[in-house]
């Protein structure tokens, strides 16, 4: 008689496995949760999306089984595994086995928040699942999808499709991790938002709110999504509750050997709940591997599995997206990326030994088999690696379009900053003749002020010209780009981009992560632009900025509290004084900058000592920033015989007024009360020295590398307008330096003339300035120190990850 | 022979980021890419004993945050302007957790 063979779940991978034994070599009793036989889950997101019918995905029906003699128990969980006396038992009793096959796939990992229970919360894991989001789809309203990986975003499409409005809660930086890169990722979204589907990165959800049923998620930050129906797909878990139960082992999924065996006599496991080599796999194609080892194994015959390279793709129509490889693990890897901004391709391979490991791909993955394959067949590619990129049909050189990112912008797009003059007005002017630089300049005053954007205007020419000698593109910035600032300034304006990776994409950057020249610039310009929307990203801060604290040669830090105006108190000093004996600072220093500085306080100290220091009311002097560090005064008017105002009053305003603000370089500023200039304000990013009649406010002096007297910028009678011409001169200077010129190297660019119009002429330029300023300070007028420092948002950072001196010294 | 040990997992250090492990060899500095591989270096640039960990992670390079060396995290090799190498540890990541070979850790030549 034919040996029992007893198999729990009917998935995809035990309906290969039942498709490989051929009828009659076992009596086949098949138990599944679900009421209902094996079907194609990957179809479920076209079911869901309403793009198919459940019956059109069904792969073994009734009949199929009949054929093939299999008992089916339908709607029948197995709830325990006797392997002493090798049966399985059921709510309907038990059932014994030869040989037992665990197949019981994985189940929606519903994260562990308040309210994950509430109906209206569902997994998307089977067709319940499916019918329960179909029937809320129906009803219409808000989807929040909580997870950004492959299921996640299958489903947000699907809802979408369906009529809802859908926001995707990812908790990583981008979309789909896993897989993607960051430029990948960035594509992705991009492509959901087109859509009108919301996505939030760095979303930590905390709750799920709701009395009856699920109605709003709840995120750390406060942010409030209301729903309708929330979908959990923030992850699977291997479904091994029977294998543990039953004392078979287990790691992350049930443990297999190479022939499928677990640690059980006479039991087997395949599918997504069985682990083999560490590994647990998520899509089909390894699993589909699986069930041929086991048939083979089953029938007796010696068979090992081998883990196989997997990518993935996104069933998602109008998204082409192709990964592949490990990404993980390993040395001497090199990376090869190719950019096409104009058609939103992005393609990353990453290269060993002379051998494809990985492939990331966006926006056309025509050629992903062709990549593919290389990767499997680990082939050779030394021969062909400087075109290996471009895919298959490349011939020629392996130069990319010069011209590609400003063919991409739209007529709207504004080039010249200044005149107010987009890129249609300047093809039109190129079409209607003006065939040169000069010629452009005259008829549409593009480039004929700071110049800036001149390189941007030469490309223009090129580009509707179609003149072969298109002139080079200025300097990069870095290797990672041909852009210069300014052309990376202007376009980060005209096309809205608004994070780092949107930047590389867009301007075709060389590397997928840039390096540690271009990304500061990179955040400085878009936290400069976007003050608002744009999330500061700590990895691309140079360290002092990163930890709010000057990193000393020894790798110690010196902290340099701030003293407004150069005043301080009998309190505050005693609060130093308390700080630097606790904390053992060696060393207390008067700084050229009217304040004092701590030296060599260790890292894992600086929360600590800021916390004191914010308690005496001491805030961050930013003396590690690009930003405004001190404005030093003289006692002036309240003290000195000659004082003709009250200098120190002003400089306390300005500094008050001015301090948290980045800048593409440090500001310093100072105020003298007369023409003695004690606070020697003529050296200064910006001076004021009061006299009788008023206040002369100058700029772009230097007293470091190099030593320059500042230039007269205007005379006012008024703080009040002091502090308008400090805020507009200081904006401009934000919005148009490149990133590390101070003051006086950017004025020298631009000309004195071109400031004086923008900040002192012309009062609206000016008044609009100011405006800017002032949003851009409701953000960063704030000490970081205070908010760094509280215990709660102490990022774990600040100390060690771990303390081996102690276990490995035994 | 290895012995891995558990240090952390891997959300505890950010994307193009490091943390620092205190050893009796002195500190090693622990990176996480943009792509998640993570890599164990001395936390000490051969230039002037910069502190690596607090440098921008850029590919699977660094830049020492003192004087701008770029150090590979693969090899430990200086890739410019000047030249040297750095001590690199076994470490791999499973699970999600990082593991540090600590059989490296106590090679006496290790330092
Ligand atoms: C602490 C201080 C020296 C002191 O003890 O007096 C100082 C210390 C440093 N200066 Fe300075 N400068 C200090 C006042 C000055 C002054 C005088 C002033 O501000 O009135 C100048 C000339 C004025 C000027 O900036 O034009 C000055 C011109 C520089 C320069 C050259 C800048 C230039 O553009 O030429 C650098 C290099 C740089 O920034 O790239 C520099 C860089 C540095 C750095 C940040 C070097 C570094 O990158 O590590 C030093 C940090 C030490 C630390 O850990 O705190 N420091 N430095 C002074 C802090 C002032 C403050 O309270 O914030
Ligand atoms: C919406 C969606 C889209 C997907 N898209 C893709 C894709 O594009 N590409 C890809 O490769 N993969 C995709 N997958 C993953 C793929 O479907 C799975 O890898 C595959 O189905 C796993 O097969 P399995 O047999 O291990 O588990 P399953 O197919 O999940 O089957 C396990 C079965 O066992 C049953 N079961 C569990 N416990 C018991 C018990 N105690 N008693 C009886 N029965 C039990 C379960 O109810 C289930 O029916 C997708 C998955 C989903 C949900
Ligand atoms: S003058 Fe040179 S050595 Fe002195 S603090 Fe400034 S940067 Fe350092
Ligand atoms: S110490 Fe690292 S570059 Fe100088």
């Amino acid at each position: 008689m034919a040996k029992k063979l007893v198999v729990i779940g009917a998935g995809m991978a035990s309906g290969r496995l039942l498709e490989e034994l051929e009828p009659g070599r076992f009596d086949i009793t098949l138990f599944g949760a679900e009421p209902r036989g094996n079907y194609n889950r990957i179809l479920l997101t076209p079911v869901l999306a309403g793009e198919r019918e459940f019956e059109e995905i069904v792969t073994h029906d009734d009949a199929w089984y009949r054929r093939r003699g299999i008992a089916t128990r339908f709607g029948e969980p197995v709830l325990r595994i006797d392997r002493r006396q090798k049966r399985v038992i059921t709510a309907r009793g038990a059932t014994p086995y030869d040989k037992l096959v665990i197949a019981t796939g994985s189940a929606s990992f519903f994260i562990p928040v308040q309210g994950n229970d509430l109906p209206g919360v569902v997994g998307f894991r089977d067709l319940d699942d499916v019918e329960q989001m179909r029937a809320a789809a129906r009803a219409g309203g808000r989807a929040v999808v909580i997870g950004g990986g492959l299921l996640g975003l299958e489903a947000a499409a699907a809802l979408h499709r369906q009529g809802m409005e859908v926001t995707v809660l990812h908790l990583m930086e981008h979309l789909m991790e896993r897989q993607l890169d960051p430029a990948a990722g960035y594509l992705l979204q991009k492509e959901f938002e087109g859509r009108g589907i919301r996505v939030v990165c760095k979303a930590h959800t905390t709750a799920i709110l709701g009395k009856e049923r699920a109605e709003a998620v709840l995120l750390e930050d406060g942010a409030l999504f209301p729903a309708d129906l929330v979908v959990m797909a923030a992850g699977i878990r291997p479904e091994t509750r029977l294998a543990t139960e039953a004392g078979i082992r287990v790691e992350r999924g049930i443990w297999v050997d190479d022939a499928m065996r677990t640690s059980a006599e006479d039991i087997h496991a395949l599918g997504e709940c069985a682990e083999h080599a560490g590994v647990v796999y998520g899509l089909v194609a390894p699993l589909f591997d699986m069930a041929e080892v086991l048939a083979k194994t089953l029938r007796g015959e010696e068979a090992a599995f081998v883990p196989p390279v997997v990518s993935t793709r996104l069933k998602v129509s109008g998204v082409d997206l192709f990964s592949a490889g490990d990404f993980s693990e390993g040395a001497g890897r090199e990376e090869i990326v190719f950019r096409d901004p104009a058609r939103g391709i992005y393609r990353r391979l990453v290269v060993e030994d002379a051998r494809i490991s990985g492939i990331v791909m966006y926006g056309e993955t025509a050629d992903s088999g062709w990549f593919f394959d290389k990767l499997k067949s680990g082939e050779d590619i030394s021969a062909i690696r400087e075109r290996l990129i471009f895919g298959p049909a490349f011939q020629g050189s392996g130069e990319t379009d010069p011209l590609a990112s400003v063919r991409a912008l739209s007529a709207e797009a504004e080039i010249c900053g200044c005149n107010g003059v987009c890129k249609g007005e300047i093809v039109e002017a190129i079409r209607a003749g003006a065939g040169d630089l000069a010629a452009v300049r005259e008829r549409t005053g593009a480039s004929a002020s700071c110049g800036s954007c001149t390189g941007l205007v030469e490309r223009l020419l090129a580009a509707t010209l179609g003149t072969e000698a298109a002139p080079p593109a200025p300097a990069g910035i870095c290797p990672c780009t041909d852009h210069g600032h300014q052309d990376i300034r202007r376009l980060i304006r005209a096309r809205a981009l608004k994070s780092i990776p949107a930047v590389m994409q867009e301007m075709g950057w060389k590397t997928s992560c840039g390096c540690h020249i271009c990304r500061p610039a990179l955040n400085y310009y878009l936290l400069c632009e976007w003050p608002l929307e744009y999330a500061d990203d700590a990895q691309s801060r140079l360290v002092n900025e990163r930890n709010h604290a000057n990193i000393q040669k020894d790798g110690t830090y010196s902290v340099v509290p701030r003293m407004w105006g150069g005043i301080t108190t009998p309190a505050e000093l005693r609060a130093i004084a308390d700080a630097a004996e606790k904390y053992d600072v060696p060393t207390v220093h008067i700084t050229g900058g009217q304040r004092i500085d701590l030296l060599g306080v260790k890292k894992e100290d600086l929360p600590a000592i800021w916390a004191d220091l914010n308690a005496a009311g001491l805030v961050s002097g930013h003396a590690y920033a690009k930003g405004l560090r001190t404005v030093k005064t003289c006692v002036g008017s309240e003290h000195c015989r000659f004082g003709t105002r009250d200098s120190t009053g002003l400089g306390i305003r300005l500094e008050k007024v001015l301090w948290g603000s980045w800048t593409p370089h440090k500001v310093k500023m100072a105020v003298s009360g007369c023409p003695r200039n004690c606070a020697e304000a003529t050296c200064k990013d910006l001076g004021v020295v009061c006299v009788e009649s008023g206040y002369q406010v100058s700029v772009a002096g230097a007293a470091g590398m190099e030593v320059k007297q500042t230039e007269p910028l205007a005379t006012v009678e008024t703080e009040e307008e002091v502090i308008e011409l400090a805020c507009a001169f200081l904006q401009l200077y934000r919005e148009s330096a490149d990133y590390l010129d101070r003051p006086y190297k950017w004025v020298a660019k631009v000309g004195m003339d071109w400031v004086i119009e923008r900040v002192v002429t012309d009062r609206e330029s000016r008044a609009a300035l100011v405006r800017r300023f002032e949003i851009s300070q409701s953000v960063h007028r704030r000490d970081p120190w205070a908010e760094l420092a509280r215990p709660e948002s102490r990022p774990r950072s600040w100390s060690p990850l771990a303390d081996l001196t102690t276990e490995a010294a035994e | 022979m290895s012995s891995w040990i558990d240090i952390a997992a891997l959300e505890d250090i950010p994307p193009r980021g490091a943390r620092v492990i205190r050893t009796p060899q002195g500190c090693v500095a622990v990176f996480r890419t943009g792509d998640d591989r993570v890599f164990a270096l001395e936390d000490r640039c051969p230039h002037r004993n910069g502190p690596l960990s607090e440098g921008i992670v850029h590919g699977t390079s660094v830049t020492c945050p003192l004087h701008n060396w770029v150090i590979s995290l693969e090899t430990g090799q200086v890739g410019g302007p000047g030249e040297g190498t750095v001590e690199t540890y076994g470490i791999r990541v499973e699970n999600g957790r990082i593991l540090l070979d600590e059989a490296r850790l106590r090679r006496p030549d290790a330092a």
